[in-house]
């Protein structure tokens, strides 16, 4: 339905729609995926099994839900770097209270408002303070490692005891399909469908695009900086509790590193560190990339020292190509 | 005939992929003379000035400096030669001071460890003051727009160069500020400097010039001694066929009535503006006339909430309006267009469709909040008819557009929320003739459909010809209007400079 509107408006105007997909830089991602599926096919046996798929999809499933949230963040010009100890947090919270003997879902939700919480702290810094969401980030990235390790000791909490329908978030199945990669779907079809379709989202576009434009024309930009800021640390709470569910146990220390590979996820995916641009597809395809690479060089043995200066090269190239054609089309336009 | 040409340029070509830019032009330079440029925008002006300084390279044809063939392979060789350039936009480096901008070339050349700030602001001081008064210490932010466009031209001074371009220098300068300018223009051509100057204006280039050089399309169609040619033929000569009259005929006398759609009251910002009242009646277009910096767009800006912290009442037929920021002045049917196109304006890189309908995403969406594609088009589609808004597809980035079109998407973008009330800051800066023409029938039929108009422009000229009756502010207060006969450009100037009182303020008649 939405694709027919989109064809019919794109045809009345002299757009050849078959032109259009190739040039949607997702068309060239998944090309390179696609690439990539033959050449580890050939090179590895296990590589097209079943097993290692599910893997794979595994692998990036909840810290895609965390890259939603990133790219709505960088659509609307900010950025955070906190996403992974704010992650941890939600496990810890919610882990610390279940010890204590809270009933877990209780203590799920009132982790999840906690991170909300803390991204509304960072949106209020951001948007009535005027600082940056470089610097608030940063603080709270700190603030909220420092956080778990006070809550926690600095040991891992065992949560073997969980009740198994809460375990079931992180380990069950419908079918021969994990629930966590189900909720993974859910959530970026929601959000990739908002995003382009919504007035909501498009008040994101129009305020990472040109603020003050946004602003004279009438949108309140402060409201929609805040907004997507606290969204994305609800996203992190949920990825943090669908983590602890899955591995039974919360780790103080989980996450350092991730809001890198989210940050490079969104961006290779066609999200600017400008704002104004990005999508959800476009993005998770960017995690999907960074998710295949690891595992074809773990099949193919290549030491995990190599893994991050390869993945730090993925993402230069990307960004340099689309740079690059940025600029060819932009002289194009004004010729 | 004079044979002192100083730089001559014959039969130039570049193109850009498929558009031709230039086509085997023409262009003779003679020493000591101010040349103006006409034409309108994407005639070829800017790209010939380009090669000139040497940011672009000609596909073909022959530059000859001092009647010796060159080639001018990038800025720097331009000024080498002697070739200096002020662009239109504005590029200086905001977080320094004004001395260390304008000699940022030297600086560059300087193989010193440190700079000498002293002798820097020393020798920023001698050139600044022959143009006005400001701080080489300054911190260029810190300035008004007027005065980086004057320390721009500064900054070409320095460079002892033989011939100075400048390209719509005037666009952001008050009256004063231009004259000032002009003066300084004379001054140099006596010193045997010669001139390009480029600009919209007819008024300033036949002031000012003594031979103008006419382009069209990529073309050179003409040059004439500024004595032997009038404006009209110029103009003419730029759009390729007769341009009846500039401006759209005035409010007829019979359909003019008393009847009074919106009122201002004493509005008053801390601030900027103080007891501010008016009031617009229906059918007219009222102009609002003031010195850069007296407050004009503030009060504008005020009354729409989109700055300031303002008191004071606001009706709209007579009903007074509760607004506390721009969203509800959208709502009530008030909105404002932008003096700065590009910076707050529009969303460059977006569609023409998504600016559009920016201002009021509910009129192309479901009531739950979806957007409907084909109904943001039909938007689109229909103001660009209405607005004559030439376009490849609705889906391109604004930024493709020419500088007119932009504007008329910006217009678009107002009229998509059927105003009651329409504020335009300076609606046609930096648009070509044509277009401004256009623009300016536009709004002669927004107002004769019962749109409120008020116009905003430093174009004195701009305001005589459009406006019913014109407001003049001066630091923040009303200090007269001006109607009928009376609106001339030496009233409106008495007023904005406080050399005169109205004769009889006619506020809240």
């Amino acid at each position: 339905m939405e694709n027919s509107i989109e064809l019919t408006a794109a045809a009345k105007q002299g757009a050849n729609p078959v032109k259009k997909f190739l040039r949607m830089r997702e068309t060239g991602l998944i090309l390179i995926i696609l690439a990539l599926f033959v050449a580890m096919s050939f090179a590895s046996p296990y590589f097209l099994t079943w097993v290692n798929m599910r893997a794979m999809v595994m692998a990036f499933a909840v810290e895609g839900i965390v890259v939603v949230g990133m790219t709505i963040l960088l659509i609307s010009g900010g950025i955070d770097l906190s996403v992974g100890s704010v992650t941890a947090l939600a496990m810890v919270i919610a882990g610390s209270l279940f010890l204590a003997g809270v009933d877990p879902w209780l203590a799920s939700l009132v982790a999840i408002a906690a991170c909300t919480g803390i991204g509304a702290f960072m949106g209020f810094f951001v948007t009535r303070i005027g600082l940056h969401h470089f610097i608030v980030s940063l603080a709270v990235m700190v603030i909220a490692r420092g956080a778990c390790l006070l809550f926690t000791g600095g040991r891992p909490l065992g949560l073997f005891s969980l009740p198994p329908e809460f375990k079931f978030i992180g380990q069950g199945s419908i079918g021969p399909v994990p629930l966590v990669i189900i909720v993974f779907l859910v959530v970026v079809l929601c959000f990739d469908f908002m995003l382009r379709r919504s007035t909501a989202f498009r008040k994101v576009f129009y305020t990472g695009s040109n603020e003050k434009a946004a602003a004279y024309s009438g949108i309140r930009t402060k409201r929609v900086i805040f907004l997507t800021t606290t969204l994305c640390s609800t996203l992190c709470g949920i990825a943090g509790i669908i983590y602890m569910a899955r591995f039974g146990s919360a780790q103080p220390t989980f996450g350092l590193g991730m809001e890198l590979n989210v940050i490079a996820a969104a961006v290779i995916g066609g999200a600017s560190l400008n704002g104004g641009s990005g999508t959800i597809f476009g993005a998770i395809l960017g995690a999907a990339l960074l998710s295949v690479v690891s595992s074809s060089l773990a099949l193919l043995d290549v030491s995990v020292y190599w893994q991050d200066i390869i993945r730090g090269s993925i993402l230069l190239t990307a960004v340099s190509i689309d740079h690059y054609l940025n600029k060819k089309r932009d002289a194009g336009g004004k010729a | 005939m004079h044979d002192d040409v100083i730089l001559k340029i014959s039969n130039v070509s570049k193109s850009f992929g498929p558009v031709r830019a230039l086509r085997g032009v023409n262009f003779e330079l003679r020493r000591g003379e101010v040349h103006a440029l006409a034409g309108e925008n994407g005639a070829g002006k800017s790209t010939l000035m380009n090669i000139i300084d040497g940011i672009l390279q000609p596909d073909g044809g022959e530059i000859l400096w001092e009647g010796e063939p060159v080639r001018i392979s990038s800025p720097s060789a331009a000024q080498q030669l002697g070739i200096g350039l002020v662009h239109q936009e504005i590029a200086l480096c905001p977080d320094i001071s004004v001395a260390e901008n304008m000699f940022m070339a030297v600086t560059n050349r300087s193989r010193r460890l440190l700079m000498d700030v002293g002798a820097l602001k020393q020798k920023a001081r001698a050139v600044l003051g022959q143009l006005c008064d400001i701080d080489p210490g300054a911190i260029v932010r810190d300035l008004p727009i007027s005065h980086q466009q004057l320390v721009e031209i500064a900054k070409a001074l320095t460079l002892d160069c033989k011939v100075l371009i400048l390209d719509e220098p005037t666009a952001a300068l008050t009256e004063r500020e231009a004259q000032t300018l002009f003066g300084i223009m004379r001054r140099l051509s006596a010193q045997g400097i010669s001139i390009i100057y480029i600009s919209h204006r007819m008024v300033e280039i036949f002031d000012n010039c003594d031979r103008v050089s006419v382009f069209r399309d990529g073309q050179y169609i003409t040059t004439a001694e500024i004595s032997e040619i009038t404006p009209s033929g110029v103009v003419n000569a730029m759009v390729g066929r007769e341009i009846g009259t500039l401006y759209p005929p005035k409010q007829a006398a019979e359909t003019r009535t008393d009847e009074v759609i919106f009122e201002v009251r004493d509005l008053t910002e801390k601030t900027r503006f103080k007891d501010v009242s008016f009031a617009l009646r229906s059918g007219e277009i009222l102009g609002i006339a003031g010195l850069i910096g007296s407050g004009r767009s503030e009060i504008v800006k005020g009354i729409c909430r989109l700055e300031g912290d303002v008191s004071g009442t606001v009706l709209l037929d007579g009903e007074p309006l509760k607004l506390r920021h721009y969203g509800d002045s959208i709502a009530a049917g008030l909105v404002y267009l932008s003096e700065d196109r590009k910076g707050d304006g529009l969303f460059l890189e977006r569609s023409i469709a998504e600016n559009v309908s920016a201002l009021d995403l509910g009129r192309v969406s479901t009531p739950s909040g979806l957007i409907e594609t084909e109904r943001e088009m039909e938007l689109a589609r229909s103001l660009g008819a209405k607005l004559n808004l030439k376009f490849g597809r609705l889906s391109d980035p604004v930024s493709s557009l020419s500088g007119g079109n932009q504007q008329k998407v910006a217009i678009a973008k107002m009229l998509s929320v059927n105003p009651r009330l329409i504020f335009l800051d300076e609606p046609t800066r930096g648009v070509d003739v044509g277009a401004k023409s256009e623009i300016h029938r536009i709004l002669r039929e927004l107002a004769c459909e019962g749109v409120g108009t008020v116009v905003i422009s430093s174009e004195l000229p701009e305001l005589i010809g459009l406006c019913d009756r014109v407001l003049v502010v001066r630091e923040g207060c009303i200090a007269g209007e001006v109607a009928g006969d009376a609106m001339t450009e030496e009233n409106i100037m008495r007023l904005a400079s406080g050399l005169e009182t109205a004769p009889q303020p006619t506020l809240n008649a």
